[in-house]
């Protein structure tokens, strides 16, 4: 598949053009997810919620989609009484003082996908303030042990032992196939290309080439709990979204790992972008 | 503890002398307690002492016209009118505390019409809050009454014979002269023995000596109001000040549905239940005492009702109450300790995993739990539970619910079993239950204010299996103790339940041991059988809810999940199959 243009198989000098492409539509979804929890109030659905996701993104030359925007509020952002995957879409639910939200949003944009996780509330929440500080361990647990090459099936169930540890629940397991990440890539933009069941089909086609080529060689672009993931990093760009819930309300982020066959631990495999919304809360309630 | 200390007073109010009496320090916020029918104002002393010297409140307490120590009116008949006994209370309250609005607490017909006070015009202003225990407003009982009779549904006339039924003694005092009778002469004196045999008080300096005039002047209670009251209920009995109703759950005389549209006459309704009877001032002071500390600190000085009152679907029963949970760093134990967080208590979790169990109690205060505190002690260790809890009862009080959860899981067939690890596991899972039980339950039973102790026994108490002799054998011990242990406290007011789950998702099967096989093969075992019980996913907080439930219907054994429940009722009527059952080996 040509579409699927994979940073590694360039090789690394084709690296870093590449991965601006990349950060600049992540940079560009996180800035819709805070401008759009910057407008939401009470009485918003969480179908106008996605809406102004959709149309912000659009107004800025956003044409194609790995998946539509979500949005998840209240309880429904831990997943509470989740059994088919039709539950995802947003709903009439309306927000409240106090409700946690989530913003999920994957664009593509000049042929580069981000998928990305954005979690907030309105007014005071200390259970999800809670929630968020406590991401940031599973974020650093993550980047360790995949620069440890370490299995991705264990790192899943390192990840969930840890929510356990936490007093969490693993509301990821939730997600089609349970997955805690998956792979994305460019995207070869199209005049016309629909999207069914809220994926986009170019998206989808580009996923179903590399779990064809993956079953193949023996890894797959789904980071399970299942064996098909019980294979160490694949090289290529993951959109890992860790979601934690506890008693109703859920937290997550989602963003970009670069993974790469380098030999140098630090250059094997990193975030995309360190300079994200929930990357700076964290530093800023360090130095507080 | 009668009313020693007291400072006494007499106040002078239509031609009637009333005697109050006044504890605590008396520039601290006024709490005004109204006693009940037929009792005198001794009836309040464990909570009056209580509320001065642990919260701190100025408390004055006063004898209705009538009754202790007051003057009766003459002649008795329209001399007990709800109008009059509003003079009363304006009058005790003016002398008492002047300046400020008093909290009112009212117990039995204290509460009717202390519903009255709240309810009327010419006492607004003059109340900052009202803690109702056992007596409704006769206005709203004579507009539910007639809304009942205006469409009665079935569920309404079961509702209206059900309270008709249990209102026998208000049918019997209208008689005249009989109740009189009766009660200056064989009832007046077998009432204290009455009371203690069917309504569970203690026996002690009440009731007083002015029992029998009490009761037959407060006759005229019910024939001065009852009959004008409920023909003709006032359109406009709202309350203009918080209230906070106190339901006992065991109430003989009062149905819980009498106060099923209270909302719409109190704007600021706290609901709160206790399993008790009726004479809850008498049997539950503690927890009346807490409850109505709360209160009345969080309407002190006009402050809004604070959200401080949790929303959980049992909050009514638990908010405030002290709950232990031991393995509580994990699993079912600290499911059930969020799950009473949530519904408001206090919690106490306990754990070896002293990080676990500080992280439970973290959690806890964070949904809801008012105070919650982690400690670290083995419970097979019996001399770290007697210290636990003697830290406990000095520090954070007597443990109203108790929840023996430890527990540690042993696989293995009999023969490769070793006496280690028997001992191993009957030390946490038997011997932790039985030192919970004895050192925490017999506070619960000195203090002789009820309690509950849940232990979490297992399907496999029941369900023989040949992979699992030694837990098996522990877990039926402890289901066999928390039967017998709920003969011996059901005197007591102490209700013991054990919970029987099944395969549920915890890490019970990660640290499991598996005897008789190499480090590497109990590595896998531990790993497949997680993966089994992951697959099966039943979560550890649907076991929490039916702890609670448990508690709250005071149910004695609990099987939770399908299977557990399969294998229960199996166990009771095809026992063979369940021996089948138990000869397979199990797929690991």
């Amino acid at each position: 598949m040509a579409s699927a243009v994979s940073p590694v198989k360039n090789g690394l000098d084709g690296l870093p053009a590449e991965l601006r492409g990349f950060r600049t539509v992540q940079t560009l979804a996180y800035e819709c997810a805070e401008a759009v929890a910057a407008q939401l109030k009470p009485g918003v659905t969480e179908r106008e919620a996605a809406r102004m996701q959709r149309e912000w993104l659009r107004e800025r030359g956003v044409r194609d989609w790995f998946h539509l925007p979500f949005a998840w509020f209240g309880d429904r952002t831990a997943f509470v009484g989740f059994r088919v995957p039709l539950q995802f879409f947003p709903t009439n639910r309306r927000l409240e003082a106090g409700m946690p939200f989530i913003l999920d949003m994957a664009p593509v944009y000049k042929g580069y996908t981000a998928d990305i996780g954005y979690s907030g509330c309105l007014g005071l929440n200390p259970v999800h303030n809670k929630l968020l500080a406590d991401l940031e361990v599973h974020r650093e647990l993550i980047l360790r042990e995949v620069r440890e090459r370490r299995p991705l099936r264990e790192i899943y169930e390192d990840v969930e032992r840890l929510m356990i540890r936490q007093g969490y629940a693993n509301r990821h397991r939730a997600y089609p196939f349970g997955v805690i990440a998956h792979k994305i890539d460019r995207v070869k933009e199209r005049r016309w290309s629909p999207h069914v069941f809220g994926f986009g089909t170019q998206s989808l086609k580009g996923l179903a080439s590399d779990a064809l080529h993956g079953h193949r060689d023996g890894w797959s672009p789904l980071w399970s709990p299942y064996t098909f993931s019980d294979h160490p990093p694949q090289p290529g760009l993951w959109a890992v979204e860790p979601h934690l819930g506890f008693r109703g309300t859920g937290a997550k982020f989602e963003e970009i790992l670069v993974v790469t066959d380098s030999k140098d631990p630090e250059q094997s495999a990193f975030w995309l972008d360190d300079d994200l919304p929930h990357v700076r809360r964290w530093a800023e309630e360090k130095s507080a | 503890m009668s009313l020693t200390g007291a400072r006494e007073r007499w106040v002078r109010t239509g031609g009637i002398e009333l005697c109050v009496a006044e504890l605590g320090d008396a520039s601290q916020p006024t709490v005004l307690l109204v006693h009940g029918y037929p009792d005198s104002k001794e009836v309040w002393s464990e909570v009056a002492s209580r509320l001065a010297d642990r919260c701190g409140l100025h408390v004055v307490l006063y004898d209705v016209r009538g009754h202790g120590r007051s003057t009766a009116p003459a002649p008795l008949r329209g001399g007990f009118t709800l109008e009059k006994l509003t003079d009363d209370f304006l009058a005790v309250a003016d002398a008492v505390s002047p300046d400020k609005p008093v909290h009112l607490v009212g117990h039995d017909w204290g509460s009717v019409q202390s519903w009255e006070f709240v309810t009327v015009k010419r006492t607004e202003g003059r109340i900052a809050s009202f803690t109702s225990m056992s007596g409704p407003s006769l206005d709203h009982f004579g507009h539910w009454i007639k809304k009942r009779m205006a469409r009665p549904t079935p569920r309404r006339v079961g509702q209206l014979l059900g309270q008709g039924a249990k209102s026998w003694y208000v049918y019997m005092l209208h008689t005249p002269v009989l109740p009189e009778l009766a009660w200056r002469g064989p009832l007046g004196k077998q009432w204290p023995k009455i009371l203690q045999r069917v309504e569970k008080v203690p026996a002690g300096d009440y009731p007083t000596p002015s029992l029998p005039s009490d009761a037959a002047h407060g006759a005229w209670l019910y024939r001065d109001n009852v009959r004008a009251r409920l023909r003709r209920p006032r359109a406009d009995a709202y309350a203009h000040a918080p209230v906070q109703l106190i339901t006992p759950t065991g109430d003989i005389f009062l149905s819980e549905r009498l106060y099923d549209e209270l909302e719409q006459w109190t704007p600021q309704l706290v609901r709160r239940s206790l399993p008790g009877k009726h004479w809850v001032p008498r049997t539950r002071p503690d927890q009346l005492a807490a409850w109505i500390g709360d209160f009345v600190t969080a309407h002190e000085d006009g402050v809004p009702a604070r959200d401080s009152v949790a929303k959980g679907p049992y909050a009514e029963r638990f908010g405030g109450q002290l709950v232990l949970v031991t393995g509580a760093a994990s699993g079912i134990g600290r499911a059930t300790a969020f799950a009473f967080a949530e519904a408001g208590a206090r919690i106490v979790a306990v754990d070896r995993d002293a990080e676990g169990a500080s992280r439970t109690a973290e959690m806890a205060r964070l949904i809801g739990s008012p105070e919650a505190w982690g400690e670290t002690v083995d419970v097979s260790d019996e001399t770290a539970m007697e210290k636990l809890a003697e830290k406990v009862a000095r520090e954070y009080g007597i443990v109203d619910v108790l929840v023996n959860n430890a527990g540690i899981g042993l696989s293995g067939s009999f023969f490769e079993t070793t006496s280690e690890d028997w001992k191993k596991v009957l030390d946490v899972n038997l011997w932790g239950v039985i030192h919970g039980c004895r050192i925490f339950g017999k506070q619960m039973s000195e203090r002789g204010q009820g309690g509950h102790i849940v232990n979490t026994a297992s399907a496999a108490a029941y369900q023989p299996s040949k992979a699992l002799p030694a837990y098996s054998t522990s877990k039926a011990a402890v289901l066999m103790l928390s039967e017998c242990l709920r003969a011996e406290l059901a005197g007591k007011g102490i209700g013991v339940s054990a919970i029987c789950p099944g395969f549920v998702n915890t890490n019970i099967t990660s640290t499991a041991r598996f005897a008789g096989v190499s480090a590497d093969e109990e590595k896998r075992r531990q790993k497949k059988s997680s993966r089994l019980y992951g697959l099966r996913n039943y979560p550890p907080e649907k076991v929490a809810s039916a702890i609670l439930r448990a508690v709250v219907r005071n149910q004695a054994v609990v099987p939770v999940t399908p299977e557990a429940r399969g294998a229960h009722f199996m166990s009771r009527f095809t026992p063979r199959t369940l021996r089948a059952i138990a000869r397979l080996e199990p797929p690991l």
